[in-house]
């Protein structure tokens, strides 16, 4: 499978991080060495194998659904780069 | 009077703490006055002086109270993977520029309920992903090793590359690693110290910035085995706040150390043999397995059959879990955030912020985890690699039910390599250096390097012993056996 300028440019938006048009052709050339070096899989036979889950056999625990946390307004916002009056601030998202 | 504080280990440290030999605020400050002596090694990037001076009176109070653990007053630096309340931890990314955490990973918290000081932080490859340190919004960690007839500066392997500087300098006695394909390993092995990744779920993942959080481990990297022991046994245990983290008793790992691997079971196995190997590391396995030999273990040739698709599966997995993990840096609640222009709305701060924030190897790492988990290849590239996956740990199953007790291989297919010498490869290049290490993070099991011989350059090389799960304390003591019959003592001759 060979990846094309136009399939570099879907996959830089799905990631969203911006590419400049013209430092597409290289980013599709790297994917391509990248899946090339990845094809290697399809010589493997894997009928019947399951898909890995978890790699040691332990049973995810459980616990209560219950609040156990919380009340850190402040420590969750300190890193934020823009915050204000309690909330994290971004651009306008709906008009 | 100890002539050179920094040069102890772990071990010896303690037992003179604890004597009243010595004191954990010298022993601070000698390690402090050697960092400040190493820039050029550019392995500490984040230097916390005040809080170590802090943590060493503190400890020496404790070890004067009679309360001492094994780790009490012991220097250590820590990877910038880790996060530490108040202390500035950015996975060496621009991306968390300016990140403080408020809450402190469960590994560093119970090193510092120990007793532990923490110097500062280690420079690592960009979110771990690297095997040179070179992608590292730090700029490049340097190897205190150089060949012995030119000063090119060299590696210190990767990601955790500040760490096995750090360490192989005699900047601190101990150091914090990660391991997600063999960042531990490869770089102790680049610098001649000792390193393990242990078992998946022996360590917790609370508060380590994820790169792909069902391979990813931490581990200790010391100057001997004996230190990796008595740090892992610091760093390991149970924690409800991962849910992966195994709750099992960890043992006295230093306790099992006796040297006495007679009878044991000792794996070669035929697929590590690769093509173009340097004749160097292909004596050294040689030269290491006979070790074990003549130390009264049984060598067994064994087969690994899917060791050549661990690679190509692990830039399929590892990728796919890093452009998960990843996609919560997006300029909101914490770092960098790009300067938006007129107009832009949610979408571009997003794209602008992670172009800027995310050096080119993590973007595409990002970029091929998207492509690899998107409709219609999900099920060609990442289901296959999982049922891959599947398969090599089914292969180390196999071997191990035989009565295998520990594997035994090279730890990297060269020594370091200098500085930029990569930079015209292209990315695949870069990822066959973690050929011998990837397979033990894709089956979940415990690896330990060990430093065993030189090259004909006079840089160190490594052999690798891979154990079954949760058995680091016979590894560890393999690992003891091995190095006792290595004997490797060389260190880097200062020129920093």
């Amino acid at each position: 499978m060979s990846i094309d300028v136009e399939t570099a440019a879907r996959v830089a938006k799905l990631a969203r991080i911006k590419v400049a048009e013209d430092a597409l052709p290289a980013l599709a050339e790297e994917f391509n060495t990248i899946l090339g070096f990845i094809e290697q899989l399809g010589e493997v036979d894997v009928d019947g194998v399951e898909p890995m889950v978890s790699v040691t056999p332990m049973r995810l625990p459980r616990r209560q659904d219950g609040v156990t946390d919380g009340g850190m307004q402040d420590k969750i916002l300190a890193n934020a780069p823009d915050a204000r009056e309690g909330f994290f601030a971004v651009p306008k998202v709906v008009e | 009077m100890m002539p050179d504080l920094t040069k102890l280990k772990i071990s010896e440290a303690r037992d003179a703490l604890r004597k009243g030999d010595l004191t954990s605020v010298a022993l601070t400050e000698a390690c402090l006055s050697a960092i400040e002596g190493a820039g050029a090694l550019n392995a500490f990037v984040h230097k916390t002086p005040d809080l170590a001076l802090e943590q060493a009176k503190a400890a020496d109070a404790r070890i004067k109270a009679g309360e001492s653990p094994d780790l009490c007053g012991i220097p250590l630096g820590i990877k910038d993977l880790f996060c530490t309340k108040g202390v500035p931890s950015q996975a060496a990314s621009r991306i968390l520029q300016g990140f403080k955490p408020e809450y402190e990973s469960t590994v560093t918290s119970q090193l510092f309920d120990a007793g532990a000081v923490m110097l500062g932080k280690l420079n690592m490859d960009e979110f771990a992903m690297g095997s040179s340190n070179e992608t590292s919004a730090y700029g490049n960690a340097v190897n205190p090793w150089r060949r012995s007839d030119d000063d090119t500066a060299l590696t210190p392997g990767g990601s955790s590359g500040g760490s096995a500087s750090a360490v192989a300098a005699d900047l601190c006695l101990g150091a914090t690693g990660t391991d997600t394909g063999g960042s531990i390993r490869q770089p102790a092995a680049f610098v001649g110290i000792t390193g393990i990744k242990p078992t998946y779920g022996r360590c917790s993942r609370w508060g380590i910035v994820a790169f792909a959080s069902s391979l990813d481990q931490a581990g200790p990297m010391t100057k001997d085995v004996r230190d990796a022991a008595i740090m892992l046994q610091g760093m390991c245990g149970f924690d409800p706040k991962d849910s992966t983290s195994a709750d099992l008793a960890v043992p006295d790992f230093e306790a099992m150390l006796t040297g006495d691997i007679r009878g044991k079971k000792i794996g070669i196995p035929r697929e590590y043999r690769m093509d173009g190997m340097p004749q160097e590391i292909e004596a050294l396995w040689a030269e290491g397995t006979k070790m074990l030999k003549d130390a009264g273990a049984e060598i067994v040739d064994i087969s690994l059959p899917h060791t050549k698709y661990a690679l190509p599966a692990y830039y399929v997995i590892a990728p796919a879990e890093a452009s998960s993990n990843l996609a919560r840096y997006d300029g909101v609640r914490y770092g960098h955030r790009a300067q938006l222009g007129q107009g832009d709305g949610i979408t571009e701060m997003y794209e602008k912020t992670r172009a800027e924030g995310f050096g080119p190897e993590v973007q595409r790492r990002v970029m091929i985890g998207t492509y690899v988990l998107s409709a219609g290849f999900y099920d060609a590239y990442y289901n296959r690699a999982r049922k891959v996956r599947t398969l090599i740990k089914r292969d180390f199953e196999t071997v191990f039910a035989d009565g295998i007790d520990a594997i035994l291989t090279p730890a990297t297919p060269s020594a370091a390599f200098g500085l930029g010498e990569m930079s015209h490869a292209d990315p695949v290049q870069m990822y066959l250096n973690d050929v011998f290490t990837v397979t033990v993070n894709l089956a979940g099991l415990p690896g330990v390097c060990v430093p065993a011989g030189l090259d004909k350059q006079g840089l160190p090389l490594g052999l690798q012993l891979i154990g079954r799960p949760w058995e680091e304390g016979d590894l560890l003591n393999t690992a003891y056996a091995l190095e006792q019959a290595a004997g490797f003592v060389a260190k880097p001759a200062k020129w920093w």
